[in-house]
């Protein structure tokens, strides 16, 4: 009994406090898509009185217009390929990176970790709007290209205002929470398994498939769930950076929900994108877990 | 030609020279162990065998060819590691496999041999688990059998022992033994252990502070240490300070003070030589009473102190003035209790060539 009401007294209060920040919020939420808008925005009551009594106000009128224009599923598919590219190339990037801070010497791998985070001391938003000045017209980086590309004739391309801003700022928004998961594994690797490898006549490339890289793939699906998840909900970013053509479907819920002022539509948005998130990482998650069975 | 010749290898970390000038030969089908304290570069030498680390000087020839032109990768040698080094995330077969492969061996010969290997090293029914399911002794099989499994010209192991407790140790020594008598293969056999040393190696190199202080056959290197490390460091050894008074051709009498003079062979030395009697405590005979035999060295003393370790007792007898020497005496009759306690008068006695002298 008293065992029991320890355990409830560590645990107690992180649960509670999921229990009012997340798991109400989100029967609010789902409740909410079900309902009708208010006349001015909010949401219409859920019962109404009429001479025959009080009845349920509720309604599939959100998912119904969520299906009823293929443009809303062009929006998911879109914000899903800038998931996955972003995700591939901030592992492209990371892997190597970690790779390297792992492997150098002990006394510059705190620095070298300090220096991956660093840009978490800076304000999201600022560093957002400093990729606006980096990618603008007048920049320095945009003259550059512009100038390269002239060479072969191929005209001005304006850089500000497209996917390709948005995805490179998710890359670089997202690329420590790929570094860091990836640079925990990889630095508990036993080196001795690498000898052990080449000893027995593996050359550098083979030590690399057949030892690291299996060795690796926990660090690496932490890695893709860390930026994969927060990147399908991000708006801020392509807000920003992405003018109309790269808006994501975490734009759409914002406009839902503040311009629009339809609460209801807005809220089936996020939970088909929360049902969206579930599937894809539910079903990545079973095929590498019987991929990787057996792995220590 | 021997199979592996090893020519003044220098190897410095900084300031610090983990081998300094080492030279050696290797025969093929040879059991060789490097014997030393931590940190006396034994290790460091089967590092640069193996090819993990390269000296800065010196010459290192297997089969005559240099080894320096030979990628770690490419040499026809292989490590059993002391953490075993498995790869965690294959199986045992798969480990076993792993030379095998990147030599670009046919499927069906790679499972025979896999198959074989496995039955060899009796762990025939574990070739589906993983390194992590397995017992240390059973990973140990392991990583022997995955070194052996293409048969390199020369196995390194690296204190692969050391891991294991006692019993699973001696069962383990014999099995090397046997193993290196079936394959033929040259085994280098690195080890801080100088029991395991004496008993599974053809011949020893005694290492220290990165030289070679002594390399012999195991009886030689106990019975006839070059100096005082060799003495100290193998087995247990009575180490007294004593003076050559008297040099004749085969005998000569040592001064030794405190205890009066003492008749020891001649190695060589003239007289007026400071140096050390090398005395191993199972070659002086203790008693209460004892009668002292032709060309023994016979003293009276007290039992200072003794240590019970089950098969034998270690006394140690303090004779003339301060001086302190070990002597063992066999726990043999079933029962027997012990006969001589703390300051006993007691007789010791050995014989003059039982010890040897050590000049510097």
């Amino acid at each position: 009994m008293a065992k029991n009401f320890g355990k409830w007294l560590i645990s107690g209060p992180p649960v509670l406090y999921l229990v009012v920040f997340f798991v109400i919020p989100t029967c609010i939420m789902v409740l909410a898509s079900f309902r009708y808008a208010g006349e001015y925005g909010g949401l219409a009551p859920i019962f109404l009185h009429d001479a025959s009594g009080a009845h349920l106000n509720l309604t599939l009128e959100s998912y119904r217009e969520f299906f009823s224009d293929f443009i809303y599923s062009w929006l998911f598919i879109k914000t899903l390929i800038y998931a996955l590219v972003t995700t591939f190339f901030c592992l492209l990037t990371a892997y190597p990176l970690a790779l390297l801070i792992a492997r150098s010497a002990s006394k510059y791998r705190d620095l070298l970790v300090l220096l991956v985070i660093l840009p978490f001391w800076s304000n999201f938003l600022i560093r957002i709007y400093a990729w606006m000045i980096l990618l603008g017209p007048q920049s320095a980086f945009s003259a550059a290209l512009n100038g390269f590309l002239g060479i072969f004739g191929v005209g001005p391309v304006r850089l500000l205002f497209t996917p390709f801003a948005v995805v490179l700022c998710l890359i670089y928004v997202q690329l420590p929470f790929m570094v860091l998961p990836l640079y925990a594994n990889l630095e508990k690797h036993d080196p001795a398994l690498l000898d052990a490898a080449q000893d027995l006549g593996a050359n550098g490339w083979q030590r690399f498939w057949r030892v690291t890289f299996p060795l690796s793939l926990p660090g690496i699906y932490a890695g893709i769930a860390l930026v994969f998840i927060p990147v399908l909900g991000i708006f801020a970013v392509p807000d920003i950076l992405g003018g109309t053509r790269g808006i994501m479907i975490g734009n759409l819920i914002k406009q839902e929900f503040l311009e629009a002022r339809d609460w209801p539509f807005g809220s089936a948005l996020s939970i088909m994108l929360t049902i969206g998130a579930m599937i894809i990482v539910g079903g990545a998650a079973l095929v590498a877990r019987r991929r990787g069975r057996g792995d220590v | 030609m021997s199979l592996l010749e090893i020519r003044n290898i220098v190897r410095r970390f900084g300031d610090f020279t983990a081998v300094d000038g080492v030279s050696m030969n290797i025969e093929a089908g040879e059991f060789f162990t490097l014997l030393g304290p931590s940190g006396c570069g034994k290790t460091t030498l089967l590092r640069m065998i193996a090819g993990f680390d390269s000296p800065q000087s010196g010459e290192m020839f297997l089969d005559g060819k240099d080894l320096a032109s030979i990628a770690p990768e490419k040499r026809p040698i292989h490590t059993v590691f002391q953490s075993y080094a498995l790869f965690p995330h294959m199986t045992v077969a798969e480990n076993i496999a792993f030379p095998l492969r990147m030599r670009k061996v046919g499927k069906d010969e790679i499972n025979e041999k896999v198959r074989q290997s496995l039955e060899d090293v009796r762990l025939a029914d574990r070739g589906g688990r993983y390194p992590g399911e397995l017992s240390g002794g059973q990973r140990q099989r392991v990583a022997l059998a995955r070194a052996l499994v293409n048969r390199p010209r020369l196995l390194l192991l690296d204190e692969p022992l050391a891991a294991l407790d006692m019993k699973l140790r001696e069962q383990m020594q014999l099995e090397l033994i046997n193993l290196q008598k079936e394959v033929g293969i040259t085994f280098i056999y690195v080890t801080h252990d100088q029991t395991e040393a004496l008993a599974l190696s053809h011949r020893i190199a005694v290492m220290n502070g990165g030289k070679v202080e002594q390399l012999d056959e195991p009886s030689k290197i106990y019975d006839s240490p070059k100096n005082r490390f060799v003495a100290d460091f193998i087995g247990t050894c009575n180490l007294i300070d004593a003076e050559v008074s008297v040099a004749g051709e085969e005998k000569m009498v040592l001064q030794i003070r405190g205890l009066g003079e003492v008749a020891a062979k001649n190695p060589g030395a003239s007289c007026g030589v400071k140096g050390i009697l090398a005395l191993r405590p199972e070659k002086v005979r203790i008693g209460a009473q004892l009668v002292p035999g032709l060309d023994e060295n016979h003293f009276k003393g007290r039992v200072h102190d003794f240590l019970y370790m089950g098969d034998v007792t270690v006394y140690i007898v303090e004779v003339g003035e301060g001086v302190h020497i070990e002597a063992l005496l066999p726990n043999s009759a079933a029962g027997r209790p012990r006969i001589l306690a703390v300051g006993d008068p007691v007789e010791i006695s050995w014989r003059y060539d039982a010890g040897t002298f050590l000049d510097g």
